[in-house]
C-alpha cells in the first residue's frame, strides 16, 4: 500500500552533531558578504524548516529562537526580529511535519514556500511597526528561491542518513 | 481516575506553550532594543558568539580579492600609474598653496579668537560587509572598541562623509550610512552658509534636505558640507550635492533631493574620526526647563 506520494526509505537516525553542523554552515552562508543580491535565499530558515519537518523531536522552537538571535546580532538587525520569525517558522513546521512528509518533493516545496513567506511577512510587520520602510516586493524573492532549493536541499541533507545501496532498496 | 502519560512519553510543554513563551521573549527583546536600547549587552554577547562565523564567512571573499590582485595585468597597473601621475601634477599646485593658506587661516582664526581646529586622531578601517537587513543601510567595519572606536564617531572616505558609528562590539563596529532612513547629518550649503539638517532617504540611496523653507536659497548642484556645530563631524566635509528641487506652493517646505558625495556603496577603506574634545559645554538650562533642574541637582549629589 502506497500511502506516501514518494517511496519512503529506511534511514539511519540523524546525528545531533550533523544537524548542528548544517545549521552552522547555513549561518555561514547567510553571513557571507553579499551585496544587495536580489532573491538571496535565507538558508538558515530553509535548514531549520528541514530539520523541524524531519526531526521534530530533536529540534524545535527553542533552538530556532536562538539561531534567529545569532542572525540578528550578526546582521545588526532589530534584536529579536529573526528570533520571533524563526520561532513561528519552527512551530508551523513541527505542527505540519506529518502532513508535509506525505507529499512528493515539489509539493513539499510548495508547503515550505508558504511557511517561509509567512515568516518573512512576520518580520516585515515587525519592522514596519518599529518604523521601517517597505523594502519593495523583491524582499520576498528570497523565499521563492529557497523553496525552489527544497528538493535539492532535502536530498543533500538526508545523504548521510542513507544506507548503502544493497540495504536501501526495500520500500516500507 | 487520573490519567497520566507514562514518563517515557513526556515531551515537555506543548508546542503552542513553547511558541507563546519564545514569541513573548522575542517581542520583549525587540521592544527593549528598539525603544530603550537596553538589550545592548545581550547583543554584545551574541555578537561575540557569531564573530568566528563572521570571520570565516569573509575568508572566501578575501581569498578572491587576493587572487584577483595577483592576476592584475601589467597594462592595468601601467594605466593606473599614468593616471595617478596626472592626478599628482594637478594636485601639486593646490598642495604648494595649502601651506600658505593654512598659515593664513591660523592667523585669521587667532585674530577672530576662534577655537583652533586640532587635527583629529583617526583610525583606518575596512568595510567587511553590508548588513543583510533590507530595512536599514548599515555596514560592518573591522575595528571595534579594542582599537578605540567609540559609538558616535564620524566615518569618512577620501571624498566625503560615509556615516556614523552606531554600535561598537569588541572587534567589529556597525556604521550607519548617511543614506539610512534614521540617520540625520547637520549640513551647510557651501555657497552661502545656509544651515540645515539632511535626512537619509532609505532604499533609494539618496538624501533629503527636509524642513527647509520653500524660499530658501538652495540651487541645483549646490554642494552641502558638514556644518560642524554638533561636534561630531568636523566642519567642511562634503556630504552631498543637490540633485533636484521641487517647490510646491501648497507646502511650506521645499522637497530637495540630494545625492551623497562619498561612495557610500562602493569603497572598502574608510577613516573613523575621533570625537572633537574642545567643544564648549552646552548652555545651562534656563527657567523654561525649570522642571529639569532638580533632576540635575540630584545627579550632581550622586557624583
Amino acid at each position: 500500500m502506497a500511502f506516501y506520494e514518494q517511496q519512503q526509505r529506511i534511514l539511519s537516525p540523524a546525528k545531533a552533531g550533523y544537524m548542528a553542523l548544517t545549521l552552522v554552515l547555513a549561518l555561514l552562508f547567510n553571513l557571507l558578504p553579499w551585496r544587495n543580491v536580489v532573491g538571496l535565499p535565507d538558508m538558515v530558515a530553509l535548514v531549520l524548516t528541514f530539520w523541524c519537518v524531519h526531526q521534530p523531536r530533536k529540534i524545535g522552537i527553542g533552538i530556532a529562537w536562538f539561531v534567529g538571535l545569532m542572525m540578528d546580532a550578526g546582521n545588526g538587525a532589530l534584536l529579536g526580529q529573526h528570533a520571533f520569525a524563526y520561532a513561528f517558522l519552527a512551530f508551523a513546521a513541527v505542527s505540519l511535519h506529518r502532513r508535509i512528509l506525505w507529499f512528493s518533493a515539489w509539493r513539499q516545496a510548495a508547503h515550505v514556500l508558504v511557511l517561509l513567506l509567512a515568516s518573512q511577512l512576520l518580520m516585515l510587520a515587525v519592522r514596519l511597526v518599529a518604523g521601517g520602510v517597505f523594502p519593495g516586493l523583491t524582499y520576498f524573492a528570497g523565499s521563492f528561491v529557497a523553496a525552489a532549493l527544497w528538493p535539492t536541499a532535502s536530498f543533500l541533507l538526508l545523504l548521510p542518513q542513507r544506507r548503502p545501496e544493497g540495504m536501501d532498496d526495500r520500500s516500507i | 481516575m487520573d490519567y497520566q502519560p507514562p514518563p517515557f512519553f513526556s515531551r515537555g510543554p506543548a508546542p503552542l506553550v513553547r511558541l507563546g513563551f519564545f514569541a513573548c521573549l522575542a517581542v520583549l527583546l525587540m521592544v527593549l532594543d528598539a525603544r530603550f536600547r537596553y538589550a545592548e549587552s545581550l547583543r554584545q554577547v551574541v555578537a561575540l558568539l557569531a564573530y568566528p562565523l563572521q570571520r570565516a564567512a569573509l575568508a572566501p571573499a578575501e581569498l578572491f580579492g587576493a587572487a584577483a590582485g595577483f592576476f592584475t595585468t601589467q597594462v592595468s597597473l601601467k594605466q593606473e600609474n599614468e593616471q595617478l601621475k596626472a592626478k599628482q601634477l594637478l594636485a601639486a599646485n593646490d598642495l604648494l598653496t595649502v601651506d600658505a593658506l593654512r598659515a593664513e587661516n591660523a592667523q585669521l582664526r587667532r585674530l577672530l579668537e576662534a577655537r583652533e581646529r586640532l587635527p583629529r586622531p583617526s583610525t583606518l578601517a575596512e568595510i567587511l560587509y553590508q548588513g543583510r537587513d533590507p530595512f536599514s543601510r548599515k555596514v560592518i567595519i573591522d575595528k571595534g572598541s579594542r582599537q578605540g572606536i567609540r559609538s558616535g564617531q564620524a566615518v569618512i572616505d577620501d571624498i566625503g562623509v560615509v556615516g556614523q558609528v552606531t554600535r561598537v562590539y569588541p572587534l567589529l563596529s556597525e556604521v550607519t550610512l548617511i543614506t539610512d532612513k534614521e540617520q540625520r547629518t547637520p549640513v551647510q550649503v557651501l555657497r552661502n552658509g545656509l544651515r540645515a539638517v539632511i535626512y537619509g532617504g532609505g532604499e533609494r540611496g539618496t538624501l533629503d534636505l527636509s524642513y527647509t523653507a520653500a524660499n530658501a536659497d538652495v540651487l541645483a548642484d549646490d554642494v552641502l558640507v558638514t556644518s560642524g556645530i554638533d561636534g561630531t563631524y568636523p566642519a567642511g566635509l562634503p556630504v552631498a550635492k543637490v540633485a533636484r528641487i521641487e517647490r510646491d506652493a501648497a507646502y511650506s517646505f521645499a522637497k530637495i533631493t540630494c545625492v551623497p558625495t562619498a561612495g557610500t556603496d562602493q569603497n572598502r577603506q574608510v577613516l573613523v574620526l575621533s570625537q572633537e574634545m574642545n567643544v564648549p559645554p552646552a548652555p545651562a538650562e534656563t527657567e523654561s526647563a525649570a522642571g529639569k533642574l532638580p533632576k540635575q541637582k540630584r545627579a550632581k549629589k550622586r557624583e
